[in-house]
Protein backbone atom coordinates (compact mmCIF):
# COMPACT_ATOMS: atom_id res chain seq x y z
CA UNK A 1 0.00 0.00 0.00
CA UNK A 2 1.50 3.24 -0.88
CA UNK A 3 2.62 5.89 1.77
CA UNK A 4 2.92 9.43 1.93
CA UNK A 5 2.34 12.61 3.59
CA UNK A 6 -1.37 14.40 2.44
CA UNK A 7 -0.41 18.19 2.09
CA UNK A 8 -3.70 19.08 0.74
CA UNK A 9 -6.91 17.67 1.68
CA UNK A 10 -10.33 17.51 0.05
CA UNK A 11 -11.99 20.37 2.12
CA UNK A 12 -9.15 22.80 1.23
CA UNK A 13 -8.07 21.50 -2.07
CA UNK A 14 -11.63 22.81 -3.40
CA UNK A 15 -11.54 25.95 -1.18
CA UNK A 16 -7.59 26.62 -3.52
CA UNK A 17 -9.54 25.97 -6.78
CA UNK A 18 -11.71 28.90 -5.96
CA UNK A 19 -9.03 30.69 -5.01
CA UNK A 20 -7.79 30.66 -8.40
CA UNK A 21 -10.55 30.81 -10.04
CA UNK A 22 -10.98 33.87 -8.49
CA UNK A 23 -7.59 35.05 -9.31
CA UNK A 24 -8.08 34.65 -12.57
CA UNK A 25 -11.53 36.46 -12.91
CA UNK A 26 -9.54 39.21 -10.95
CA UNK A 27 -6.98 39.39 -13.52
CA UNK A 28 -8.89 38.90 -16.61
CA UNK A 29 -12.55 40.05 -15.62
CA UNK A 30 -14.70 38.83 -18.96
CA UNK A 31 -11.49 36.79 -20.27
CA UNK A 32 -11.59 39.08 -23.91
CA UNK A 33 -9.14 37.89 -25.60
CA UNK A 34 -8.02 35.14 -23.39
CA UNK A 35 -7.72 31.59 -23.70
CA UNK A 36 -6.59 28.39 -21.52
CA UNK A 37 -4.31 25.74 -22.52
CA UNK A 38 -4.02 22.38 -20.27
CA UNK A 39 -1.42 20.16 -20.05
CA UNK A 40 -1.89 16.60 -21.30
CA UNK A 41 -2.44 14.57 -19.44
CA UNK A 42 -2.77 15.64 -15.57
CA UNK A 43 -2.61 18.91 -16.37
CA UNK A 44 -6.21 18.93 -18.12
CA UNK A 45 -7.53 17.18 -14.71
CA UNK A 46 -6.85 20.76 -13.20
CA UNK A 47 -7.78 22.91 -16.12
CA UNK A 48 -10.90 21.20 -16.69
CA UNK A 49 -11.75 21.84 -12.94
CA UNK A 50 -10.50 25.44 -12.82
CA UNK A 51 -13.22 25.57 -16.42
CA UNK A 52 -16.01 24.24 -14.69
CA UNK A 53 -15.19 26.64 -11.54
CA UNK A 54 -15.34 29.57 -13.51
CA UNK A 55 -18.38 29.03 -15.26
CA UNK A 56 -20.26 28.67 -11.88
CA UNK A 57 -18.68 31.99 -10.74
CA UNK A 58 -20.05 33.34 -14.16
CA UNK A 59 -21.96 31.71 -15.97
CA UNK A 60 -22.08 34.14 -18.94
CA UNK A 61 -17.61 33.48 -18.94
CA UNK A 62 -17.05 32.59 -22.86
CA UNK A 63 -13.43 31.27 -24.08
CA UNK A 64 -11.73 29.26 -26.25
CA UNK A 65 -10.53 26.29 -24.03
CA UNK A 66 -7.81 23.83 -25.22
CA UNK A 67 -5.91 20.54 -24.61
CA UNK A 68 -1.99 20.37 -25.02
CA UNK A 69 -0.08 17.43 -25.35
CA UNK A 70 4.23 17.73 -25.68
CA UNK A 71 4.92 14.19 -25.68
CA UNK A 72 6.94 15.14 -29.10
CA UNK A 73 8.42 18.48 -27.67
CA UNK A 74 10.46 16.68 -24.49
CA UNK A 75 13.91 17.58 -24.30
CA UNK A 76 14.53 13.92 -23.01
CA UNK A 77 13.20 11.85 -25.89
CA UNK A 78 16.23 9.60 -27.01
CA UNK A 79 17.26 9.58 -23.67
CA UNK A 80 15.18 7.46 -22.12
CA UNK A 81 15.04 3.11 -22.58
CA UNK A 82 11.42 3.58 -24.11
CA UNK A 83 9.70 5.69 -26.11
CA UNK A 84 6.27 8.24 -24.76
CA UNK A 85 3.05 7.43 -25.73
CA UNK A 86 1.24 11.25 -26.43
CA UNK A 87 -2.06 12.07 -25.27
CA UNK A 88 -4.77 13.61 -27.89
CA UNK A 89 -4.08 17.62 -28.41
CA UNK A 90 -7.68 19.48 -28.94
CA UNK A 91 -6.45 22.68 -30.65
CA UNK A 92 -9.19 24.24 -32.52
CA UNK A 93 -7.84 27.39 -32.57
CA UNK A 94 -4.42 29.92 -33.06
CA UNK A 95 -3.32 31.44 -29.78
CA UNK A 96 -2.05 34.81 -31.91
CA UNK A 97 -2.84 37.81 -30.34
CA UNK A 98 -4.31 36.04 -27.42
CA UNK A 99 -3.27 35.79 -23.50
CA UNK A 100 -3.30 32.28 -22.57
CA UNK A 101 -3.13 31.14 -18.98
CA UNK A 102 -1.08 27.80 -19.67
CA UNK A 103 -2.08 25.66 -16.85
CA UNK A 104 -0.06 21.75 -15.20
CA UNK A 105 -0.81 20.42 -12.10
CA UNK A 106 2.41 20.12 -10.53
CA UNK A 107 5.54 22.64 -11.39
CA UNK A 108 9.09 20.60 -10.79
CA UNK A 109 11.74 21.18 -12.92
CA UNK A 110 10.03 23.20 -15.48
CA UNK A 111 10.88 21.26 -18.26
CA UNK A 112 7.26 20.66 -18.96
CA UNK A 113 6.76 24.41 -19.15
CA UNK A 114 9.63 25.06 -21.84
CA UNK A 115 8.31 21.81 -23.98
CA UNK A 116 4.27 23.69 -23.87
CA UNK A 117 6.05 26.65 -24.44
CA UNK A 118 7.19 25.52 -27.77
CA UNK A 119 4.45 23.75 -28.87
CA UNK A 120 2.14 26.41 -27.89
CA UNK A 121 4.11 28.49 -30.31
CA UNK A 122 3.70 26.52 -33.10
CA UNK A 123 -0.32 27.83 -33.08
CA UNK A 124 0.52 31.51 -33.09
CA UNK A 125 2.12 34.41 -31.14
CA UNK A 126 0.04 34.91 -28.06
CA UNK A 127 -0.12 38.11 -26.62
CA UNK A 128 1.20 37.07 -23.15
CA UNK A 129 1.61 33.80 -21.25
CA UNK A 130 0.64 33.09 -17.63
CA UNK A 131 0.99 29.76 -15.71
CA UNK A 132 -1.26 28.48 -13.05
CA UNK A 133 -0.50 25.36 -11.03
CA UNK A 134 -1.64 23.56 -8.43
CA UNK A 135 1.78 22.58 -7.09
CA UNK A 136 4.52 24.34 -7.19
CA UNK A 137 8.07 22.99 -6.09
CA UNK A 138 9.71 25.98 -5.84
CA UNK A 139 13.47 24.55 -5.30
CA UNK A 140 13.54 21.92 -7.93
CA UNK A 141 13.82 24.06 -10.53
CA UNK A 142 15.98 23.34 -13.60
CA UNK A 143 14.86 25.87 -15.66
CA UNK A 144 14.09 29.56 -14.68
CA UNK A 145 10.12 29.20 -15.09
CA UNK A 146 7.91 30.29 -12.64
CA UNK A 147 4.16 30.25 -12.00
CA UNK A 148 2.14 33.13 -12.10
CA UNK A 149 -0.58 31.68 -9.92
CA UNK A 150 0.00 28.43 -7.61
CA UNK A 151 -2.25 26.34 -5.62
CA UNK A 152 0.39 25.35 -2.80
CA UNK A 153 3.85 25.79 -2.71
CA UNK A 154 6.06 22.61 -1.37
CA UNK A 155 9.64 22.56 -0.41
CA UNK A 156 10.85 19.12 -1.10
CA UNK A 157 14.21 17.80 -2.20
CA UNK A 158 14.19 16.77 -5.34
CA UNK A 159 13.97 12.49 -5.32
CA UNK A 160 10.58 13.31 -3.31
CA UNK A 161 7.48 12.94 -5.88
CA UNK A 162 4.20 14.77 -5.36
CA UNK A 163 1.27 13.09 -6.55
CA UNK A 164 -2.43 15.08 -7.33
CA UNK A 165 -5.09 12.55 -6.87
CA UNK A 166 -8.39 13.84 -8.22
CA UNK A 167 -12.18 12.67 -7.20
CA UNK A 168 -12.87 11.46 -10.67
CA UNK A 169 -9.96 9.42 -11.08
CA UNK A 170 -8.47 8.43 -8.23
CA UNK A 171 -11.64 8.55 -5.68
CA UNK A 172 -10.82 11.79 -3.49
CA UNK A 173 -9.08 14.88 -4.03
CA UNK A 174 -5.61 15.60 -2.11
CA UNK A 175 -2.18 15.85 -2.80
CA UNK A 176 0.26 13.83 -1.34
CA UNK A 177 3.84 14.08 -0.68
CA UNK A 178 5.66 10.66 -1.37
CA UNK A 179 9.59 10.20 -0.26
CA UNK A 180 10.31 8.67 -3.93
CA UNK A 181 8.21 8.07 -6.71
CA UNK A 182 8.60 4.54 -6.11
CA UNK A 183 6.71 4.84 -2.84
CA UNK A 184 3.79 6.35 -4.35
CA UNK A 185 3.19 2.81 -6.45
CA UNK B 1 2.09 9.98 -20.63
CA UNK B 2 1.85 6.59 -21.06
CA UNK B 3 5.26 4.48 -22.08
CA UNK B 4 5.29 2.54 -24.80
CA UNK B 5 7.78 -0.13 -25.58
CA UNK B 6 9.69 0.85 -28.50
CA UNK B 7 9.53 -1.88 -31.17
CA UNK B 8 10.31 -5.27 -31.28
CA UNK B 9 13.20 -5.11 -33.84
CA UNK B 10 15.87 -2.49 -34.61
CA UNK B 11 15.00 -2.12 -38.32
CA UNK B 12 11.99 -2.39 -40.30
CA UNK B 13 12.87 -4.81 -42.83
CA UNK B 14 9.66 -6.44 -43.64
CA UNK B 15 6.30 -7.19 -41.89
CA UNK B 16 6.95 -10.83 -41.45
CA UNK B 17 9.80 -9.79 -39.12
CA UNK B 18 7.50 -7.41 -36.55
CA UNK B 19 4.70 -9.00 -34.43
CA UNK B 20 1.17 -7.65 -34.07
CA UNK B 21 2.18 -5.53 -31.08
CA UNK B 22 4.29 -3.70 -33.36
CA UNK B 23 2.43 -2.89 -35.49
CA UNK B 24 -0.79 -1.40 -32.89
CA UNK B 25 2.12 0.53 -31.28
CA UNK B 26 2.73 2.01 -34.82
CA UNK B 27 -1.06 3.09 -35.45
CA UNK B 28 -1.51 4.37 -31.81
CA UNK B 29 1.67 6.62 -32.81
CA UNK B 30 0.51 7.61 -36.02
CA UNK B 31 -3.03 8.40 -34.80
CA UNK B 32 -1.18 11.43 -32.72
CA UNK B 33 1.28 12.25 -35.51
CA UNK B 34 -1.71 12.32 -38.02
CA UNK B 35 -3.51 15.20 -35.50
CA UNK B 36 -0.04 16.82 -35.62
CA UNK B 37 -0.36 16.90 -39.67
CA UNK B 38 -3.64 19.05 -39.44
CA UNK B 39 -2.13 21.67 -37.17
CA UNK B 40 -0.84 25.44 -38.72
CA UNK B 41 2.88 24.43 -37.71
CA UNK B 42 3.13 20.87 -38.96
CA UNK B 43 6.16 19.97 -37.15
CA UNK B 44 7.48 18.67 -33.68
CA UNK B 45 11.08 18.93 -32.51
CA UNK B 46 11.54 14.96 -31.62
CA UNK B 47 14.26 14.07 -34.12
CA UNK B 48 15.94 17.35 -34.43
CA UNK B 49 19.36 15.42 -33.70
CA UNK B 50 19.11 12.66 -36.15
CA UNK B 51 19.84 13.15 -39.69
CA UNK B 52 18.31 10.38 -42.25
CA UNK B 53 19.51 8.99 -45.41
CA UNK B 54 17.29 8.13 -48.34
CA UNK B 55 19.00 5.46 -50.55
CA UNK B 56 16.48 4.96 -53.42
CA UNK B 57 18.34 2.45 -56.36
CA UNK B 58 14.66 2.57 -57.64
CA UNK B 59 12.35 4.89 -59.09
CA UNK B 60 9.94 6.70 -56.73
CA UNK B 61 7.95 9.55 -56.22
CA UNK B 62 4.98 9.05 -53.56
CA UNK B 63 7.28 6.64 -51.24
CA UNK B 64 10.84 8.79 -51.45
CA UNK B 65 8.31 12.39 -50.78
CA UNK B 66 6.56 10.67 -48.20
CA UNK B 67 9.62 9.37 -46.45
CA UNK B 68 11.31 12.95 -46.72
CA UNK B 69 8.01 15.18 -45.78
CA UNK B 70 7.91 12.48 -42.53
CA UNK B 71 11.84 13.38 -41.49
CA UNK B 72 11.02 16.94 -42.14
CA UNK B 73 7.72 16.82 -40.12
CA UNK B 74 10.28 14.87 -37.28
CA UNK B 75 13.00 17.91 -37.61
CA UNK B 76 15.48 15.50 -38.47
CA UNK B 77 18.56 16.37 -41.15
CA UNK B 78 17.80 14.10 -44.52
CA UNK B 79 20.25 14.13 -47.34
CA UNK B 80 18.70 12.24 -50.66
CA UNK B 81 20.16 9.67 -52.45
CA UNK B 82 19.31 8.84 -56.25
CA UNK B 83 21.35 5.77 -57.70
CA UNK B 84 21.41 6.81 -61.06
CA UNK B 85 23.43 10.19 -59.93
CA UNK B 86 25.89 8.65 -57.97
CA UNK B 87 29.17 6.61 -57.92
CA UNK B 88 27.16 2.90 -57.94
CA UNK B 89 27.50 4.12 -62.08
CA UNK B 90 30.84 3.95 -61.62
CA UNK B 91 30.84 0.15 -60.09
CA UNK B 92 30.80 1.01 -55.91
CA UNK B 93 28.98 -1.68 -54.10
CA UNK B 94 26.28 -1.15 -51.58
CA UNK B 95 28.06 -1.41 -48.67
CA UNK B 96 30.62 0.71 -49.79
CA UNK B 97 28.13 3.21 -50.33
CA UNK B 98 26.15 2.85 -47.28
CA UNK B 99 29.57 2.80 -45.21
CA UNK B 100 30.88 6.15 -46.97
CA UNK B 101 27.20 7.48 -46.63
CA UNK B 102 27.59 6.23 -42.36
CA UNK B 103 30.53 8.14 -41.98
CA UNK B 104 29.46 11.20 -42.24
CA UNK B 105 27.49 10.65 -39.51
CA UNK B 106 24.58 9.64 -40.96
CA UNK B 107 22.08 7.84 -38.19
CA UNK B 108 19.07 5.91 -39.92
CA UNK B 109 19.13 4.57 -43.11
CA UNK B 110 15.92 4.42 -45.61
CA UNK B 111 16.22 2.46 -48.72
CA UNK B 112 14.38 1.21 -51.82
CA UNK B 113 16.82 -1.50 -53.50
CA UNK B 114 15.74 -3.46 -56.67
CA UNK B 115 17.45 -6.74 -54.98
CA UNK B 116 15.50 -8.62 -52.55
CA UNK B 117 17.10 -8.94 -49.51
CA UNK B 118 19.26 -6.24 -49.49
CA UNK B 119 18.06 -4.42 -46.73
CA UNK B 120 18.64 -7.52 -44.57
CA UNK B 121 22.26 -7.63 -45.58
CA UNK B 122 22.87 -3.84 -44.77
CA UNK B 123 21.38 -4.99 -41.57
CA UNK B 124 23.69 -7.46 -41.12
CA UNK B 125 26.72 -5.23 -41.59
CA UNK B 126 26.52 -1.88 -40.27
CA UNK B 127 24.86 -0.48 -36.44
CA UNK B 128 22.43 2.09 -38.17
CA UNK B 129 19.14 1.16 -38.19
CA UNK B 130 17.49 0.59 -41.49
CA UNK B 131 14.02 1.07 -43.44
CA UNK B 132 13.15 -0.88 -45.72
CA UNK B 133 11.32 0.98 -48.54
CA UNK B 134 10.83 -2.03 -50.78
CA UNK B 135 13.36 -4.32 -52.10
CA UNK B 136 12.76 -5.90 -55.17
CA UNK B 137 9.90 -8.26 -55.61
CA UNK B 138 10.20 -9.33 -51.63
CA UNK B 139 8.71 -6.76 -49.05
CA UNK B 140 7.34 -2.98 -48.64
CA UNK B 141 6.28 -2.67 -45.08
CA UNK B 142 5.51 0.64 -44.72
CA UNK B 143 2.99 0.46 -47.64
CA UNK B 144 1.59 -2.22 -45.90
CA UNK B 145 0.81 -0.57 -42.62
CA UNK B 146 -0.57 2.80 -44.15
CA UNK B 147 -2.73 0.02 -46.17
CA UNK B 148 -3.94 -1.30 -43.30
CA UNK B 149 -3.69 1.87 -40.74
CA UNK B 150 -6.21 3.19 -43.94
CA UNK B 151 -8.77 0.29 -43.56
CA UNK B 152 -8.80 0.32 -39.70
CA UNK B 153 -9.55 4.68 -40.33
CA UNK B 154 -12.27 3.88 -43.16
CA UNK B 155 -13.77 0.24 -41.48
CA UNK B 156 -13.04 0.70 -37.41
CA UNK B 157 -10.64 -2.52 -37.05
CA UNK B 158 -8.75 -4.71 -39.28
CA UNK B 159 -9.76 -7.63 -37.69
CA UNK B 160 -12.31 -10.03 -39.20
CA UNK B 161 -12.31 -7.89 -42.63
CA UNK B 162 -11.80 -9.45 -45.81
CA UNK B 163 -9.59 -7.99 -48.53
CA UNK B 164 -8.71 -9.13 -51.58
CA UNK B 165 -5.71 -7.75 -53.65
CA UNK B 166 -6.59 -7.33 -57.31
CA UNK B 167 -3.72 -7.74 -60.35
CA UNK B 168 -0.52 -8.14 -60.58
CA UNK B 169 0.54 -9.97 -57.13
CA UNK B 170 3.54 -12.34 -58.61
CA UNK B 171 5.17 -8.96 -59.01
CA UNK B 172 4.36 -7.32 -56.30
CA UNK B 173 5.78 -6.16 -52.35
CA UNK B 174 3.19 -4.91 -51.92
CA UNK B 175 0.69 -7.64 -51.68
CA UNK B 176 2.81 -9.89 -50.24
CA UNK B 177 3.52 -7.51 -47.01
CA UNK B 178 -0.02 -6.54 -47.07
CA UNK B 179 -0.71 -10.09 -47.13
CA UNK B 180 1.52 -10.64 -44.00
CA UNK B 181 0.35 -7.52 -41.94
CA UNK B 182 -3.51 -8.21 -42.31
CA UNK B 183 -3.08 -11.43 -41.57
CA UNK B 184 -1.43 -10.72 -38.12
CA UNK B 185 -4.02 -8.21 -37.57
CA UNK B 186 -6.63 -10.89 -37.76
CA UNK B 187 -7.83 -10.33 -41.53
CA UNK B 188 -8.97 -12.90 -43.63
CA UNK B 189 -6.62 -12.15 -47.27
CA UNK B 190 -7.60 -13.18 -51.05
CA UNK B 191 -5.78 -12.46 -53.98
CA UNK B 192 -7.33 -12.34 -57.86
CA UNK B 193 -5.67 -11.76 -60.91
CA UNK B 194 -5.01 -13.68 -64.16
CA UNK B 195 -3.53 -17.18 -63.58
CA UNK B 196 0.15 -16.00 -65.05
CA UNK B 197 0.03 -13.13 -62.41
CA UNK B 198 -0.70 -15.20 -59.55
CA UNK B 199 2.16 -17.01 -57.83
CA UNK B 200 2.26 -20.57 -57.72
CA UNK B 201 1.84 -21.67 -53.93
CA UNK B 202 1.00 -18.74 -53.10
CA UNK B 203 -1.84 -20.89 -51.28
CA UNK B 204 0.71 -21.81 -48.66
CA UNK B 205 0.37 -18.23 -47.26
CA UNK B 206 -3.06 -18.90 -45.93
CA UNK B 207 -4.91 -17.04 -48.86
CA UNK B 208 -7.39 -17.72 -51.59
CA UNK B 209 -7.34 -17.24 -54.60
CA UNK B 210 -9.92 -15.88 -57.47
CA UNK B 211 -9.39 -15.96 -61.13
CA UNK B 212 -12.96 -13.74 -61.68
CA UNK B 213 -12.45 -10.32 -60.47
CA UNK B 214 -16.54 -10.14 -60.05
CA UNK B 215 -16.34 -13.04 -57.82
CA UNK B 216 -13.69 -11.59 -55.53
CA UNK B 217 -15.09 -8.07 -55.36
CA UNK B 218 -18.50 -9.76 -54.42
CA UNK B 219 -16.30 -11.68 -51.13
CA UNK B 220 -14.62 -9.11 -50.30
CA UNK B 221 -15.52 -5.55 -47.58
CA UNK B 222 -12.11 -3.92 -49.26
CA UNK B 223 -10.37 -4.24 -53.07
CA UNK B 224 -6.89 -3.14 -53.00
CA UNK B 225 -6.02 -2.95 -56.52
CA UNK B 226 -2.48 -3.23 -57.94
CA UNK B 227 -0.46 -1.53 -61.03
CA UNK B 228 0.18 -4.15 -64.00
CA UNK B 229 4.09 -3.88 -63.28
CA UNK B 230 5.18 -3.29 -66.84
CA UNK B 231 8.55 -2.66 -66.00
CA UNK B 232 8.97 -6.45 -64.12
CA UNK B 233 7.95 -7.93 -66.78
CA UNK B 234 10.88 -9.46 -69.09
CA UNK B 235 8.42 -12.21 -70.60
CA UNK B 236 4.87 -11.72 -71.91
CA UNK B 237 2.52 -12.43 -68.80
CA UNK B 238 -0.94 -11.04 -70.37
CA UNK B 239 -1.81 -10.92 -73.91
CA UNK B 240 -2.17 -7.11 -74.11
CA UNK B 241 -3.26 -4.08 -71.43
CA UNK B 242 -6.32 -3.89 -73.74
CA UNK B 243 -7.67 -7.30 -72.67
CA UNK B 244 -6.36 -6.95 -68.71
CA UNK B 245 -8.51 -4.40 -68.17
CA UNK B 246 -11.36 -5.81 -70.19
CA UNK B 247 -11.25 -8.84 -67.76
CA UNK B 248 -9.87 -7.83 -64.23
CA UNK B 249 -10.09 -3.82 -64.77
CA UNK B 250 -12.07 -2.39 -61.83
CA UNK B 251 -15.05 -0.14 -63.59
CA UNK B 252 -18.32 1.72 -62.16
CA UNK B 253 -20.13 -0.73 -64.23
CA UNK B 254 -18.79 -3.48 -61.72
CA UNK B 255 -18.89 -1.81 -58.59
CA UNK B 256 -22.32 -1.01 -58.96
CA UNK B 257 -23.59 -4.54 -60.05
CA UNK B 258 -22.38 -5.75 -56.15
CA UNK B 259 -24.76 -6.23 -53.43
CA UNK B 260 -22.67 -4.14 -50.71
CA UNK B 261 -20.49 -0.78 -51.17
CA UNK B 262 -17.03 -1.79 -51.03
CA UNK B 263 -13.53 0.09 -50.34
CA UNK B 264 -11.08 0.57 -52.94
CA UNK B 265 -7.93 1.24 -52.28
CA UNK B 266 -4.30 1.30 -54.61
CA UNK B 267 -0.86 1.81 -53.40
CA UNK B 268 -0.14 4.34 -56.66
CA UNK B 269 0.56 5.03 -58.87
CA UNK B 270 -2.63 4.19 -61.18
CA UNK B 271 -2.87 3.10 -64.50
CA UNK B 272 -6.00 4.49 -65.41
CA UNK B 273 -8.34 2.73 -67.51
CA UNK B 274 -6.60 -0.49 -67.05
CA UNK B 275 -6.65 -2.15 -64.14
CA UNK B 276 -8.97 1.06 -62.40
CA UNK B 277 -10.75 3.47 -64.14
CA UNK B 278 -11.37 7.35 -63.44
CA UNK B 279 -14.87 6.61 -62.42
CA UNK B 280 -13.92 3.87 -59.43
CA UNK B 281 -10.53 5.89 -58.28
CA UNK B 282 -12.38 9.41 -57.38
CA UNK B 283 -15.56 8.11 -56.39
CA UNK B 284 -16.72 7.88 -52.79
CA UNK B 285 -15.78 4.70 -51.83
CA UNK B 286 -11.82 5.08 -53.02
CA UNK B 287 -9.55 6.02 -50.23
CA UNK B 288 -6.65 6.30 -52.81
CA UNK B 289 -5.99 9.98 -51.52
CA UNK B 290 -6.32 8.97 -47.81
CA UNK B 291 -3.29 6.43 -48.28
CA UNK B 292 -0.91 9.21 -49.62
CA UNK B 293 -2.05 11.33 -46.60
CA UNK B 294 -1.67 8.55 -44.18
CA UNK B 295 1.80 7.49 -45.34
CA UNK B 296 3.12 10.20 -44.09
CA UNK B 297 1.64 10.08 -40.37
CA UNK B 298 2.41 6.10 -40.43
CA UNK B 299 6.09 6.34 -41.70
CA UNK B 300 6.58 9.52 -38.86
CA UNK B 301 5.35 6.64 -36.60
CA UNK B 302 8.20 4.27 -37.58
CA UNK B 303 10.94 6.80 -37.70
CA UNK B 304 10.15 7.55 -34.12
CA UNK B 305 9.51 4.71 -32.60
CA UNK B 306 12.94 3.51 -34.63
CA UNK B 307 14.73 6.56 -33.39
CA UNK B 308 13.88 5.78 -29.68
CA UNK B 309 15.55 2.52 -29.72
CA UNK B 310 18.33 4.56 -30.57
CA UNK B 311 19.27 5.89 -27.49
CA UNK B 312 22.17 8.42 -26.64
CA UNK B 313 24.99 6.66 -24.80
CA UNK B 314 23.29 3.25 -25.15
Amino acid sequence: MASGRVILKQKKFKLTIERLCNQLIEEYGAFENTCIVGIQERGVLLSDRIVKGLKAIDRKLEFNYGKIDITFYRDDFRRRDTPMMASKTEMDFQVEGYNVILIDDVLYTGRTIQSALIALGHYGRPNKVELLNLVDRRFNRHLPIQPNYSGIVIDAIDEAYVKVDWDEIDGNDQVILYQNREKAS
Amino acid sequence: MAIVSALSKKHLLGIKYITDKDIETIFSTADNFKEVLNRPVKKVPSLRDITVANLFFENSTRTRMSFELAEKRLSADVINFSASSSSVTKGETLLDTVNNILSMKVDMIVMRHPAPGAPYFLSQNIDASIINAGDGTHEHPTQALLDAFSIREKLGTVKGKKIVIVGDVKHSRVALSNIFCLQKLGASVAVCGPPTLIPKHIKELGVQVFYNVKKALEWCDVANILRIQLERQDIKYIPSLREYALYYGVNKDLLDSLSKKIVIMHPGPINRGVEINSDVADSAQSIILDQVENGVAVRMAVLYLLASGNTQGS
